[in-house]
């Protein structure tokens, strides 16, 4: 993992295969893209998004556990208290 | 394990530096992921763009990158770490047998399997039985 140094600039998080469509694209599609339908026995949406691990700042993509479990765990804020 | 909420890694150090290490010995020994703006909630299902927050969810993804389990709670309602770990013991087995031996409800490691085939039609009740897992509860 490649350490980040700490600076003002935001990383934002990217989601592969979530390419914003042209707005005249911006039809409801009569499918869901099924590539990116959430569902159980279905491939998880591969991100690649800014961390802090272990006294350094980084990234992570999910697609570095390949081979591996993983569980992926979102969470309301920092700081909440359940 | 990667956790992941709408702060910035610079806030996740300070959580960690100042309180996650005085419950945890070292503090928090996994990535702890940014996800300012809300699109991998957004591609996970679990974006809430009213509160602009992730809300709980948790999904457990095997090693070729497949969703094998996922819950979703809202905020207010904590998680069973020991929950999650039961599942993700019993999707190991399966896997590790190929799906020859399915795991039912209540297993635990060393617990009682099923191994799915015409045999089994209408006789799970010989296999397995709720009592032996859950024991006499009433109600």
């Amino acid at each position: 993992m490649e350490e980040k140094k700490a600076s003002c600039d935001r990383p934002v998080a990217v989601v592969a295969a979530m390419e914003s469509p042209e707005p005249k694209d911006r039809e409801i599609p009569k499918k869901e893209a099924s590539g990116m339908t959430i569902m159980v026995g279905r491939k998880a949406p591969d991100f690649t998004a800014p961390t802090y691990r272990q006294g350094k700042f980084g990234t992570v993509s999910l697609g570095e556990y390949l081979g591996k479990w993983v569980v992926v765990c979102f969470y309301p804020g920092d700081f909440t208290f359940v | 394990m990667i956790s992941i909420s709408v702060d910035s890694p610079f806030v996740h150090k300070v959580w960690n530096d100042v309180e996650l290490s005085r419950m945890v010995e070292g503090g928090v020994p996994f990535s702890m992921a940014s996800d300012s703006g809300g699109a991998i909630g957004r591609a996970y299902g679990v974006y809430d763009d009213v509160a602009g927050v992730d809300v709980r969810g948790r999904f457990i993804i095997d090693p070729d990158g497949v969703i094998q389990g996922m819950e979703v709670l809202t905020p207010p309602v904590g998680r069973n770490v020991e929950e999650t770990l039961r599942q993700l013991q019993a999707f190991q087995h399966v896997r590790a047998t190929k799906g020859s031996e399915v795991t039912p409800s209540g297993w635990t490691p060393g617990g009682k399997v099923l191994r799915p085939g015409i045999d089994l039609v209408a006789k799970v009740w010989q296999e397995w039985n709720p009592r032996d897992v859950y024991g006499e509860k009433k109600g």
